[in-house]
């Protein structure tokens, strides 16, 4: 039986560091860490899309990553496409971790990349979670 | 004069290059060459229609950056109600600098790179045009 890829679909909220994070995080999993097994879209194209974007949710179990608490790319897909199979908010899971937000939105240090690793494997568990279920 | 920074939002775009582009410039310009005078604000918070980033958008003259022909920055800021001041298209640029080929999504590469560098000048004159003032 062919499993549905999951989807995988990032904030990048341009108005913090945050943003860049879920994004780098979900670029990782996309190219890395669950390439082939995981697609994903462009957030406002939920809204400028036509009708053919907002099938996606339906089309593939999506994870939301989320910069901030705001957890726009949660509550946009939610609106516009489908119930999402998981959130991952990454301020609450910096949080949980004692870490600080990356300094600069545009240039990431090697502290960052090691959140950036933390978040793609919080991001990697779902989309595990989500495959197991497939299975059952 | 206008009283005002001027908001320049980007496209959000995270399957190409081209998204990735307009971000870096973006930020270039708002952290770097024009800090101060312009700012950013999430596209995402536009796509789920936040109240608070709708009324900046209205209020403020904006740039829109867009990496692909789908034009999401500009749709999702003139469905939100906002004055579209200018708008850049990466592939304008591309067009202009055929010998350039960007190909790292993630982390920009040599030619994205100077793509960026190359759109963020082109806005930050821009910026200059509009005169954006404010947040000193």
């Amino acid at each position: 039986m062919i499993k549905p890829k999951v989807g995988v679909v990032s904030c990048s909220g341009e108005c913090c560091s945050l943003g860049t994070l879920s994004r780098i995080a979900t670029r990782r999993v996309l190219e890395d860490l669950k390439a082939g097994e995981t697609v994903t879209i462009c957030l406002p194209l939920f809204l400028a899309g036509d009708s053919g974007e907002r099938m996606f949710a339906k089309q593939f179990p999506t994870v939301a990553v989320d910069g901030c608490h705001k957890l726009c790319a949660t509550k946009a897909i939610e609106k516009y496409s489908g119930k999402t199979a998981a959130t991952v908010d990454v301020e609450s899971l910096l949080e949980e971790q004692g870490s600080s937000p990356p300094a600069s939105r545009r240039v990431f240090t090697p502290e960052d990349m090691a959140m950036v690793a933390v978040v793609a494997g919080a991001i990697v568990e779902k989309v595990d979670g989500i495959k197991e279920a497939q299975d059952v | 004069m206008n009283e005002r920074p001027i908001l320049i939002i980007p496209c959000s775009g995270i399957g190409k290059p081209f998204g990735t582009i307009g971000r870096d410039a973006t930020f270039r310009v708002v952290d770097e060459l024009r800090k101060g005078r312009a700012d950013t604000n999430c596209l995402s918070l536009l796509v789920m229609g936040d109240e608070e980033a709708t009324e900046q958008i209205r209020e403020s003259e904006c740039i829109a950056v867009d990496g692909c022909p789908l034009e999401c920055a500009r749709k999702n800021i003139e469905i939100a109600g906002g004055r579209i001041a200018a708008h850049f298209r990466v592939m304008d640029l591309l067009r202009e600098n055929r010998g350039l080929r960007p190909r790292q999504v993630t982390f920009l590469d040599e030619d994205g790179t100077k793509l960026a560098e190359m759109l963020a000048e082109r806005i930050a004159v821009k910026v200059d045009e509009l005169g954006g003032e404010g947040l000193d």
